[in-house]
């Protein structure tokens, strides 16, 4: 069977399974539809995180950038597990002991203000618009590579399998959804990575095959690409290229937006209590560890394949996936000297082939040469993992509006029945929303991404942390706080990325800190701003402090 | 529980807080960031050390790391006596389907 058939296959059998879990859990209250009743056990909530975390950029584009970074690509592994460490410690107990249904909720009632509520919806919708448009892209890539429809109808098909499940299903829908979404996605992604693993090292498990010898005796993986790196004109692989501080700032600001995405945030409020939330928190970062740890040894093997498979090779002899992933434009060749063969190296002027990142893992089995299902299993694991993120994405906006917005700022009069209406609505004009910004991609769509885990780590995270661990933090103080961080952060990037993108280097950073990492100096602003405040202002009512001592103690108290 | 035991059952909690996240900041900013050319210069297989703490082994850590919390915590509640399995505190609206 050719691998369209193939893909048609995967993707007609695990879309089938979605809308079949999506009818099996109809949400009837808005419990249900926000924190899926809030009975989801550990281990289930765990792979419902991990698919909800690992969206189409983890599974399409992370270890193609690894591939291209090397040791630096480091931050993306360590930021985006570390980050599972805080929420784990910092967060989730305590969230979970405080016991509502969204972000801006704990924001709103600890920090006793409407105007804190409204910071944190206006936050939690940016971050999650943002990230919403990239995953929604994601998936029409997919589906005009592998199922050869057309970008516009790709994006379409992706949008109405959310909707269906999303508006349905609400978080009980998602969650499920979810689950059968991680079992998909890991398996697409470790399917191959084992496979080529075998191939080149004889080892079965990647993580192992990664610090091995290679079969061909040329000594080991590392060791073999490092040599190829230095005989290329390459950066050397196993060697940092960037400043450490900068990367120092980048792992640390996407450890901090980690823990304080909010779509993240909501999955710990749908266990039964404290000590599962601990747990999910646990089997989440195990199940995003299978990925993670995998990702930079396909990292190493792609890049090395790829440099055996094309440099010095007759431009009329190249495999078939090259000239398929030529018409997409991620692979350029452009024969400078006019010998006909593809030179790859790393110095500009002689190099005559350009390799779009992205497509490392997607290109990578058909590269390596493996069965045509494995390659087609790809295409189904990118699309839960692009889906899985998008549906969690807009159940934060929806929730924000319905239920932070409307009810609880504007409207406390609605009753449960239009709340849920509303919130239904909601998650129907954002999935609409998504669905044109993945058409009709900004083209910043890329850099824009740097935005939601900058303003996440500069607003959320160190509101939140201090609400439970600062009782004395008030209403003024943590206004002031995120509105520095989030205002902070995001005119730097905004310089930077969109003002005057020349001056985008090292050179006019401050203390060499790239917009990718200013996120951690946010937070700081955020926590040296809301101290100083809260010093000069009153303390929190009473009341409040009595809510700060209860959500520490994780019973019935 | 009184105050005061609650406020231990506090003070234990942070403790192990913070000494779980000084291992956390040790591995990952330390040994994968500050100093991952010195211990580069340690191999062990295919790999040189700093460069493996950087892309697998922190991981391991911090799996590790989030296990020892969940034990020491619920170690903890039980001394303290607080059974928060009994899904008391959560409003008892949520046993629907």
């Amino acid at each position: 069977m050719s691998v369209q058939i193939w893909t048609y296959a995967f993707v007609f059998l695990t879309f089938g399974l979605y809308i079949g879990i999506a009818i099996w859990s109809r949400a009837s209250s808005t419990k249900e539809f926000y924190v899926a009743g809030g009975n989801v056990p550990p281990l289930a909530n765990g792979m419902a995180t991990a698919a909800d975390w690992m969206s189409a950029a983890s599974f399409i584009s992370m270890a193609g950038l690894i591939a291209f970074l090397g040791r630096d690509g480091a931050f993306y592994l360590m930021g985006w597990t570390g980050g599972y460490v805080l929420l784990a410690l910092l967060l989730a107990p305590y969230l979970r002991k405080f016991g509502k249904f969204t972000v801006p909720d704990f924001i709103g009632d600890r920090y006793y203000s409407r105007t804190a509520r409204l910071i944190a919806v206006f936050c939690a919708i940016v971050i999650s618009f943002v990230y919403v448009c990239g995953q929604m892209q994601g998936a029409g890539i997919v589906f005009s590579r592998f199922l050869e429809v057309d970008i516009t109808i790709g994006v379409i098909i992706g949008m109405a399998i959310v909707f269906f499940y999303a508006v349905m299903g609400g978080m009980k829908g998602i969650t499920y959804t979810q689950v059968a979404q991680y079992c998909v996605l890991i398996f697409a992604f470790m399917v191959p990575a084992i496979f080529i693993s075998i191939l080149m090292t004889g080892q079965l498990i990647p993580q192992i095959g990664f610090g091995s010898e290679l079969l061909d005796g040329s000594g080991f993986l590392l060791d073999r690409l490092d040599g190829l790196s230095a005989e290329l004109g390459f950066p050397t692989y196993t060697d940092g290229h960037r400043s450490t501080q900068d990367v120092f700032f980048i792992t640390a600001a996407l450890m901090f937006g980690t823990a304080g995405l909010p779509h993240v945030i909501i999955r710990f409020f749908t266990v039964p209590n404290v000590r599962d939330a601990r747990k999910s928190a646990g089997f989440a970062l195990i199940f995003i560890a299978i990925l993670y740890t995998t990702a930079p040894a396909v990292s190493a093997f792609a890049k090395t394949n790829l440099i055996n498979t094309v440099n010095n090779i007759e431009y009329t002899a190249v495999p078939e996936w090259f000239t398929k992933w030529e018409t997409t434009n991620l692979i350029v060749f452009d024969d400078k000297n006019s010998d006909g063969l593809i030179q790859y190296v790393g110095d500009p002027e002689i190099n005559e082939l350009q390799v779009n990142r992205d497509i490392m893992v997607l290109a990578n089995p058909e590269i390596a040469g493996l069965p045509n299902w494995v390659v087609a299993l790809v295409a189904a694991g990118a699309l839960a993992a692009a889906l899985s993120t998008a549906a969690g994405l807009l159940l934060v906006i929806s929730t924000s509006v319905a239920h932070d917005f409307l009810k609880r700022s504007f409207m406390p009069g609605i009753t449960e029945k239009q709340e849920l209406r509303y919130a239904r609505i909601s998650i129907f004009l954002a999935v609409l929303v998504a669905g044109y910004f993945g058409i009709n991609p900004p083209a910043y769509v890329a850099q824009v991404v740097a935005f939601a885990f900058g303003l996440a780590a500069a607003s959320f995270f160190p509101a939140i942390v201090m609400g439970i661990f600062y009782k004395r933090m008030n209403r003024q103080g943590a206004i002031a706080g995120m509105l520095a961080g989030f205002g902070f952060t995001a005119m730097y990037i905004i310089y930077f990325r969109f003002i005057n993108p020349a001056a985008d280097n090292t050179e006019n950073w401050w203390f060499g800190i790239s917009p990718e990492g200013i996120g951690t100096l946010g937070a700081m602003a955020n926590l040296a701003v809301a101290y100083t405040v809260a010093k000069f202002t009153p303390a929190p009512p009473l009341e409040v402090q009595k809510i700060v001592e209860r959500i520490r103690l994780p019973g019935d108290i | 529980m009184s105050d005061n035991s609650a406020q231990n059952y506090w003070k234990a909690n942070i403790k192990i807080v913070l000494s779980l996240l000084s291992i956390w900041f040790f591995i990952s900013f330390g040994c994968g960031i500050l100093f991952v050319d010195a211990l580069d210069n340690i191999r062990f297989g295919g790999f040189k050390l700093g460069f493996w703490i950087a892309q697998q082994g922190s991981i391991f850590v911090f799996v590790g790391l989030i296990f020892v919390y969940i034990h020491l915590m619920d170690k903890l509640d039980d001394k303290f006596k607080l059974e928060s399995s009994n899904a008391s505190d959560t409003d008892t609206g949520g046993d629907s389907e």
